[in-house]
């Protein structure tokens, strides 16, 4: 008898409420409690969102259901009965599967070897039979996966639902969804979450950690609230509303509201006529895009990952090599000036910064085994004169971002790479502002940050935005381009397929676009 | 026609220590750690496997047998590699050194034991370990009858060689059928791919890491020992393995972690190793001698031009892994 039958045999036979009960769970790392003396229920065919800022313990405690970690003190109970998970095989034996915000799935196998990976079924490896299996999943909740397809092939949608193949392939109950949705298109969005209730209706267990609200407000039963570790409380969605939510999450009242000055004095700052990028295998990056981005306006950038944002963002700062086409700069009352075989170092220096946060974070801009410090220094290193580098500076814009944008760090010596995630990002964040830059281009700078600090980042912007600098604003949350932004560029398949203004367009009219090449439409 | 056959003949026998070296780091690599410790493993299995036959040769005295000196001496060279692998798995999965470090260190390490053993046995009898011209056909002739042997040009390329390049051959391809077509062998290469996608699948990876390593370098061992007992006459010499097990290290990247490349490679690489002797061009033998390493550089640059997933190297290989870590 394989071990999946058994959980489905232990989770059914008793007729509880709970699913899963967490019972005074505490988890350290070091001089940090991650999870501080928390009790929780997770109710059976409801969904559950867990809600809180970055570093509030979230992910920490899913984790301890999911074998990553285990907890220090404290106990776990599922279908009524205390259990022992100690590695995420123990998690798949009670019924529980994780999906990670960052995808576990293994890039050179189809998702079928994804799915059967681990598991230890008696008979042959027939791989037409796992295909069939997999397609009869798939199939029940409407995934529309095929088995035999390269994972290194796959859209990030695609990614998400394998990995959500696979924990149903191991019979879970109780599905678990880090960040499900940071990194999908509204289309997308829609259509994980029709696929999260037709697994409610087949009364499975569902748990969403997020920060958005209004995901939040959509799509769960009810909410649970954690803040700094600690559990706060839980509330019927019907009955609340976000910015109760946000009191319960920050701990004080937070406006909502993004303030959006109408620009003043707008002239064109940065104009890009026909830019063509080709990459080193000679595929297209960016076809022809023209548009121009004015002083004392955000630009918003929209379009399904991977349509060309990332080219776009490096080709502006002197990354890629541009095929064809010209980009014109025209700084503060100055003349106009040629991009286009300018190195990036010339680039940055006549005041273009690009804060680019990839997927992973680090990859781009920040060095993970260097402190706050010495990533400061990477902006500065090129001023100093003597052979010995000058830390005072560097140090003084250290504490200024930590303190400005509340980075939690224990010193800003600490390495950034054992920041949580939000933290790095403020950091990376904090200093390109920090350089005075006439145009900012920042991509994703929010990616995965909490409303609190989310916050922070936008009145930044919109700061920048009021001394007269031209802020390009690449980013994944729909709701927050059409509330921050003054226009927005829509990228689909690497070209422009159009210029709204942000102030009267709709998120269909964007998720539209998002999805149809129109053509280079021109903006002169 | 000849030439051509008895080039081909010999590339194969000279090629198939490597062929054991290299089949057995990529079933190490296959499980995301990085051995550079190949050659010294090989110093190990050479010398313990020689030692191995002598020794039973010297207590059976006539009734030995060559079939079981032959067993034992693959039995002992692979002990010899996979104890060295078992230092190296200890320092880099459990204490999670750095592999590089730690496959150097082995290498060195390796190379200094193997020679003690085959020094000291040298001087302890006299001067001179081989041993004897009965036991010698068995470890350099052909398992198979000579009439099948003796069918012109089907016969020396088929069935003449030692009963190791037999073995190399299955091994390779066991090896092959394993990591694409069974459970474990999936398991295996996720492991090496993204341990903490395989960790979270449930896979044991400190497990896998474990067996891969050792088996690994169990099989690299048979190599050296192969290398002694066929090509270097059943003689402990000074040279000891003259760098077969570097060799082995580059024909890992050359046959892009496919034990069946591992087959045509190991071949071609002894082929490019003889050359010197068939080929006689006005240039000193070095530069004969620095042939392999030549063609790994251009694979390398036309896999790399070609751009495929499916042929880059494991990739986590060399890396460390920590569940908690973050």
């Amino acid at each position: 008898m394989n071990a999946r039958v058994c959980a489905r045999e232990r989770v059914t036979q008793l007729d509880e409420v709970h699913a899963i009960e967490l019972r005074n769970i505490t988890k350290r790392f070091g001089s940090v409690t991650a999870n501080d003396n928390i009790s929780l229920t997770i109710d059976r065919g409801r969904i559950l969102s867990l809600l809180g800022e970055n570093g509030s313990g979230k992910t920490s405690l899913m984790n301890m259901l999911s074998g990553i970690y285990y907890p220090d003190e404290g106990e776990i109970l599922v279908g009524g009965k205390p259990v022992s998970i100690r590695s995420p095989r123990d998690a798949f034996e009670n019924g529980i599967g994780m999906i990670h915000q960052h995808f576990k799935l293994v890039d050179v196998f189809t998702a079928a070897e994804n799915i059967v990976l681990g598991l230890e079924e008696k008979g042959k490896f027939d791989r037409k039979a796992i295909a069939a299996k997999v397609r009869e999943i798939s199939d029940r909740y409407g995934f529309g996966i095929d088995p035999n397809k390269k994972v290194y092939d796959m859209s990030v949608s695609e990614k998400q639902t394998v990995e959500i193949v696979k924990v149903l392939y191991r019979g879970a109950e109780v599905l678990i969804l880090d960040e499900p949705t940071a990194v999908l298109t509204p289309q997308e969005t829609g259509k994980l979450f029709e696929i999260l209730r037709a697994m409610r209706a087949d009364n499975k267990t569902i748990v969403i950690i997020t920060h958005k609200l209004n995901e939040v407000m959509e799509i769960s039963d009810e909410v649970a609230v954690l803040r700094k570790g600690r559990y706060i409380g839980r509330v019927k969605t019907s009955e609340t509303n976000p910015a109760a939510l946000t009191e319960m999450m920050v701990g004080r009242a937070v406006s909502l509201n993004i303030d959006r000055p109408v620009p003043v004095d707008p002239k064109p700052r940065l104009k890009l006529n026909g830019v063509t990028v080709v990459d080193h295998e000679g595929v297209v990056k960016l076809d022809h895009i023209s548009f121009t981005a004015y002083s004392g306006e955000i630009l918003g950038v929209a379009g399904i990952a991977g349509s060309g944002q990332k080219e776009l963002l490096e080709a502006i700062a002197g990354l890629y090599t541009i095929r064809s086409g010209n980009i014109t700069y025209t700084p503060e009352g100055a003349k106009p000036q040629e991009l286009v075989g300018k190195t990036p170092m010339q680039i940055r220096q006549a005041g273009v910064a690009m804060a680019f946060v990839p997927e992973d974070r680090l990859g781009m801009g920040l060095v993970g085994d260097m402190g706050m410090t010495g990533n400061m220094m990477l902006r500065s290193w090129l001023s100093g004169r003597s052979i010995f580098v000058n830390r005072k500076g560097p140090t003084e814009l250290a504490k200024q971002v930590k303190e400005r944008l509340e980075v939690l760090t224990p010193d800003i010596e600490y390495p950034v790479r054992r920041l949580s995630g939000g933290n790095v990002q403020k950091v990376l964040v904090g200093r390109e502002i920090a350089s005075a830059p006439s145009v900012l281009m920042s991509a994703y700078a929010v990616r995965g940050l909490d409303i609190n600090t989310s916050y922070t980042i936008y009145n930044l912007m919109t700061e920048q935005k009021q001394k007269g600098v031209a802020v390009i604003f690449v980013g994944e949350d729909l709701d927050v381009l059409l509330e921050l932004c003054d226009r927005i560029l829509v990228l689909c398949g690497n070209r422009v397929s159009g210029i709204v203004d942000a102030r009267t367009t709709t998120k269909e009219e964007i998720g539209l676009l998002m999805t149809r090449v129109g053509g280079g439409r021109e903006d002169a | 026609m000849n030439a051509v056959i008895l080039l081909i003949y010999n590339a194969v026998l000279n090629g198939t220590p490597l062929l054991f070296g290299t089949v057995g780091e990529v079933l190490t690599q296959k499980s995301g750690n990085m051995n550079l410790g190949v050659e010294g493993m090989m110093y190990m299995g050479g010398a313990v496997g020689l030692g191995a036959a002598f020794y039973y040769e010297k207590m059976a005295g006539a009734a030995a047998s060559g079939p079981v000196a032959v067993i034992l001496a693959l039995i002992f060279a692979f002990l010899a590699g996979a104890v060295g692998a078992l230092i190296y798995s200890f320092l880099t999965i459990s204490l999670r050194a750095n592999q590089n470090v730690t496959g150097l260190a082995l290498a060195i390490f390796g190379t200094g034991a193997g020679q003690f053993i085959g020094e000291y046995m040298r001087t302890r009898e006299g001067g001179y370990v081989a041993i004897s011209n009965a036991l010698k056909t068995a470890f350099q002739s052909s398992p198979f009858p000579k009439a099948l042997q003796s069918v012109p040009v089907v016969g020396q390329l088929l069935f003449s060689y030692n009963i190791f390049v037999y073995i190399g051959f299955i091994i390779a391809i066991v090896m092959a059928v394993f990591f694409m077509r069974t459970r474990k062998g999936l398991n295996l290469r996720a492991v090496g791919e993204s341990p903490a996608t395989a960790d979270a699948a449930g896979i044991n990876i400190t497990r896998y890491k474990y067996l891969a390593t050792v088996i690994g370098g169990g099989i690299s061992a048979i190599g050296g020992m192969v290398y002694i007992m066929t090509i270097a006459g059943c003689v402990w010499n000074h040279e000891g393995l003259a760098g077969e097990g570097w060799l082995a290290v580059a024909l890992v990247i050359f046959c892009l972690w496919n034990p069946l490349n591992a087959i045509w490679g190991s071949t071609l690489f002894g082929a490019l190793m003889i050359l010197y002797m068939r080929l006689h061009l006005p240039i000193p033998d070095q530069l004969y001698k620095i042939l392999p390493y030549i063609v790994t550089a251009i694979v390398l640059v036309v896999v790399s031009l070609r751009k495929k997933r499916e042929n880059e190297p494991p990739a986590s290989l060399g890396l460390a892994y920590f569940r908690e870590d973050r």
